[in-house]
């Protein structure tokens, strides 16, 4: 009961914050199983995405986030309590960087270390360490339990907060994810002007106004290609983006 | 605090009343008789329009019998979200970001404090002098140089234009004239004429709307409109004398200036909108546009009234 009261306070909280107003384009909010994926430019691209959703979705919508970022104090009580948040590790190489003393990269949260990783280790298959593989396959099974029968998820296939200006090439994991459920609806959502409202490496937000744009499900092939599908994936968002 | 609420004050809210009465029964007539797509489209945002003056002067009227503090809440409220709507309309850079932090939680509620507290002295000079000199400072400091003056120029501007002439209307209650010591009615008055004046021009313009004014710049205006909505609403405001502490003649010339500072205002913004090439700053108040839309008249108006008023009248 405190949790949704809580819930609702932050989602009022983050919409007049970013005064977010939405949009849905040819799609409409949907009680069915989706993933959303959006471009990525602030860390608040998670909870106004999920605040612009109507209450009764909200429960049911997870967000992916970044295990070493929101598992700590309060970030950890609202990641885990309010929003719902499937935590997973980053990829094994941030935990290096940051021993090492470089703090940027590490930045992002989101759960796309798994999405990142993917493509990190397709890339370089011939060097795949087997702790990385574990991670991700442990990273993938926390997602499709996380979606389970009933629940939707918020991803950024980006895989790292960009500056708001491109849209990053797509990482592969979420073409995996689609390959385990297809059944799944995968929705792309545009957010503008975030990176104005908090900036990777700001700690103080600007209340400029903020547009969520939701599109149409991606209409897929069944044996889609993994090229075609991060395509079709990543011009679906770039083109709500021109709206 | 609250304001007393004399006999003068209570023929203003049943004039208003009135006025929005008659306006909703003719815009439901016109709903009823409108046949073309075009006509229908024009009456289903002057039925908005109508529902939001609703709003707007229920707010507007609620917080001036709350007293000065009342307005000083609202209007600040009121620079707070025109700062934003500027400030989301124009281009700023990343390295603009701490500076526009500072624009939205320091100066813009400082400004309404030296309101609050009455500091005539630094309200005046706040946003002019130090800040003027404050923003290129603190940008500055960020070290990144590209567009360094236009960046500096559009924040001050927009701090201008959404908060220091915009705290000049609650600025009158603060005003030291003989026999309207923190009268809201000098307030009333400024609102009242400045926006009649905006209604005026619309429905003239619509009525009889042929030569265009400016038609680069603001494609609705008309000459029709222009004139219509200047007489008619001085008109008004010359008859409002006995709210005031002008003389008949004074208020006449006053709403006059009012008027035409008001569609100087309009205009201008407007010029804004369309380099960026938008119809309106936002979508706050339905069929209207953004809070920036419905003030812009208020932001030329108000300081001039201020000056005027304070000049001449303590």
């Amino acid at each position: 009961m405190i949790r949704d009261w809580l819930a609702s306070l932050i989602a009022a909280f983050a919409r007049g914050l970013t005064g977010a107003t939405v949009q849905w384009v040819n799609c409409r909010p949907a009680v069915g199983q989706r993933i959303y994926f959006a471009n990525h430019t602030s860390h608040l691209d998670f909870v106004v995405l999920w605040s612009v959703l109507p209450p009764d979705l909200r429960r049911l919508v997870r967000p992916v986030a970044a295990k070493d970022y929101w598992s700590s104090g309060l970030r950890k009580e609202l990641a885990v309590n309010v929003f719902h948040a499937v935590l997973i590790e980053r990829r094994a190489h941030s935990a290096t960087v940051k021993a090492a003393g470089q703090h940027e990269p590490v930045q992002h949260p989101a759960g796309h270390a798994l999405l990142a990783q993917q493509s990190v280790i397709e890339r370089t298959s011939t060097e795949r360490a087997p702790v990385e593989h574990s991670l991700i396959e442990h990273a993938m099974d926390d997602l499709l339990n996380a979606l389970g029968e009933k629940n939707s998820l918020i991803i950024f296939p980006e895989g790292t907060r960009g500056n708001g200006e491109v849209i990053a090439p797509f990482k592969s994991g979420i073409y995996h994810l689609w390959r385990h459920r297809p059944d799944v609806e995968f929705v792309p959502v545009y957010l503008a002007n975030l990176n104005r409202v908090l900036p990777k490496g700001e700690f103080l937000p600007v209340p400029i106004i903020s547009r969520v744009i939701f599109g149409p499900p991606l209409q897929l092939e069944q044996h889609e290609s993994k090229e075609s599908f991060i395509h079709k994936a990543h011009q679906a968002v770039c083109t709500l983006g021109e709206l | 605090m609250i304001a007393k609420l004399d006999h003068q004050m209570l023929w203003i809210f049943a004039a208003l009343l009135v006025l929005l009465l008659i306006s909703s029964v003719i815009g439901f007539i016109l709903s009823r008789t409108a046949r073309s797509e075009g006509g229908k489209a024009t009456i289903k945002n002057l039925n908005a329009r109508i529902i939001a003056w609703w709003k707007m002067s229920g707010i507007f009227a609620l917080t001036l019998l709350m007293g000065p503090h009342g307005s000083i809440l609202l209007f600040a409220l009121i620079s707070f979200l025109a700062l934003r709507e500027y400030m989301t309309l124009i281009r700023t850079s990343r390295a603009d970001h701490n500076t526009l932090f500072w624009s939205f939680f320091v100066i813009t509620p400082l400004q309404y404090w030296l309101l609050y507290i009455s500091w005539y002295g630094l309200f005046v000079a706040l946003v002019p002098v130090y800040v003027f000199l404050f923003i290129p400072a603190r940008l500055v400091l960020e070290g990144d140089t590209t567009g360094f003056l236009d960046r500096a120029a559009r924040i001050h501007w927009g701090l201008m234009i959404c908060v220091y002439c915009i705290s000049y209307a609650p600025a009158l209650l603060i005003l030291d004239i003989p026999g309207h010591r923190q009268d809201p009615k000098l307030l009333l008055f400024l609102v009242i004429v400045v926006q009649l004046s905006d209604v005026f021009q619309y429905v003239w313009g619509k009525l009889l709307g042929k030569r265009k004014i400016a038609p680069h710049v603001s494609p609705n205006k008309t000459w029709e409109g222009f004139v219509g909505g200047i007489l008619c609403a001085t008109a008004v405001g010359g008859g409002l004398w006995w709210m005031t502490p002008f003389s008949r003649g004074q208020a006449l010339a006053m709403s006059l200036l009012l008027t035409l500072l008001g569609f100087a205002g309009g205009l201008v913004m407007s010029a804004i909108k369309r380099d960026r090439s938008v119809k309106d700053f936002g979508n706050t108040i339905e069929g209207h546009g953004g809070i920036l839309d419905r003030m812009d008249s208020v932001c030329f108006s108000a300081p001039i009234f201020f000056h005027l008023t304070r000049y001449f009248f303590t």
